[in-house]
């Protein structure tokens, strides 16, 4: 074999190497790419969402501390979610959507929830205002006769029962 | 010897009246919550709203998805709730699916499993487990249960022809017998 034959064979051998070992990094790098789509979410993850969930069994109980099957169950449920890329708020939704308003500890539906309560309370004062206004009036009235009339008009009174128990007497 | 006191400064009025508004709103809120707990479930000779299930994929009534109580009219309805977490759900789930298997070649009984609170993936497990086929599928935002009023799971409630509660069972059946002797009034 001819010595030009020799060193093309070395040449080629060590480009087929070098290809080999691109392909292997390329492949490894495609692989690591993949897996980091979905990595498994840390339990702190995981509660980070469950706290701003309620039991749907105990009452108001956070779902990152309830030790009950259920909450086990929704919180494998956040888990699982969080490996298809679901975002906290995509979560949080789907629990409100899925199991009620109570699940969530934040109202979807902000104006039944906030202004109806407030409407409800602003109606109860103007109706006890208006109702102590209606009391406080004859007390009102009371006041204008000057204490001292109302003295003699008792006084009056006390006299006119004296007599009249005198004039029995006699 | 004389003594001075001095005089109190009264509470302003618009206080006072914030007060009594807190304590009234408050006793309200209180008595709202106890007069719902004391309410307790629907009650028999009650007719029962329409509603909608949508059922799970596999557990369909008549290769539909969705039903709505209405569309069984005619019919006796068997409502259980239920969850995968509920263990004593577990104690009837078997007597129940056997009830189902008698009364279903009928065709004048319908069955229908209300998951309440639950995740789909451990309610497959579960109706797997328990070999369920009736018609089954999650309550949704938990309408139906707050219609029922229901205070755990499981319950059911035996619906008659024309749509008028007749019964309400709280917990478990424990026989199938039970369960018959519920199902038969409601046929005749």
């Amino acid at each position: 074999m001819k010595v030009s034959t020799m060193l093309n064979k070395i040449r080629n051998t060590k480009y087929a190497v070098l290809a080999t070992i691109l392909l292997l990094f390329v492949t490894l790098l495609a692989f690591n790419s993949v897996s980091a789509q979905g990595p498994e979410p840390t339990d702190d993850e995981v509660n980070k969402i469950a706290k701003k969930l309620y039991c749907p069994v105990c009452e108001n109980t956070p779902l990152d501390v309830c030790p009950t099957e259920a909450c086990r169950q929704w919180r494998e449920q956040i888990r699982e979610m969080l490996i298809e890329g679901k975002s906290e708020q995509e979560i949080i939704d789907y629990f409100a959507a899925t199991y009620g308003e109570r699940a969530s500890g934040d109202p979807r539906d902000k104006v039944k929830a906030y202004l109806i309560p407030i409407v409800g309370i602003l109606l109860g004062a103007g109706l006890l205002v208006s109702a102590l206004r209606t009391w406080r009036k004859p007390k009102a009235a009371e006041a204008i006769i000057p204490a001292k009339d109302a003295g003699d008009v008792h006084q009056d009174e006390y006299i006119a029962r004296i007599e009249a128990e005198l004039k029995k007497r006699d | 010897m004389t003594e001075t006191t001095t005089p109190r400064r009264a509470v302003p009025l618009w206080i006072q009246i914030v007060i009594w508004i807190f304590i009234v709103g408050l006793l309200a809120i209180v008595a709202l919550g106890l007069s719902r707990r004391q309410q307790g479930t629907v009650q028999p000779g009650q007719k029962i709203d329409d509603f909608t299930l949508t059922l799970y994929s596999g557990y369909e009534l008549g290769g539909r998805s969705e039903i709505k109580l209405s569309d069984l009219r005619g019919k006796a309805v068997v409502i259980n709730f239920w969850a995968s977490w509920c263990k004593p759900c577990e104690q009837e789930a078997a007597e129940l699916q056997q009830a189902w298997t008698e009364y279903e070649p009928g065709g004048e009984v319908v069955f229908l499993g209300v998951d309440y609170v639950d995740t789909e993936t451990d309610a497959r497990v579960y109706m797997k487990k328990f070999g369920i086929t009736f018609a089954n599928g999650p309550d949704l935002a938990t309408s139906i249960s707050q219609y029922f009023r229901i205070r755990g799971v499981p319950e059911t409630y035996f619906i008659d022809k024309a749509g008028v509660l007749r019964y309400v069972q709280i917990g478990p059946f424990v026989k199938v017998e039970d369960i018959r002797a519920q199902i038969e009034p409601l046929l005749k």
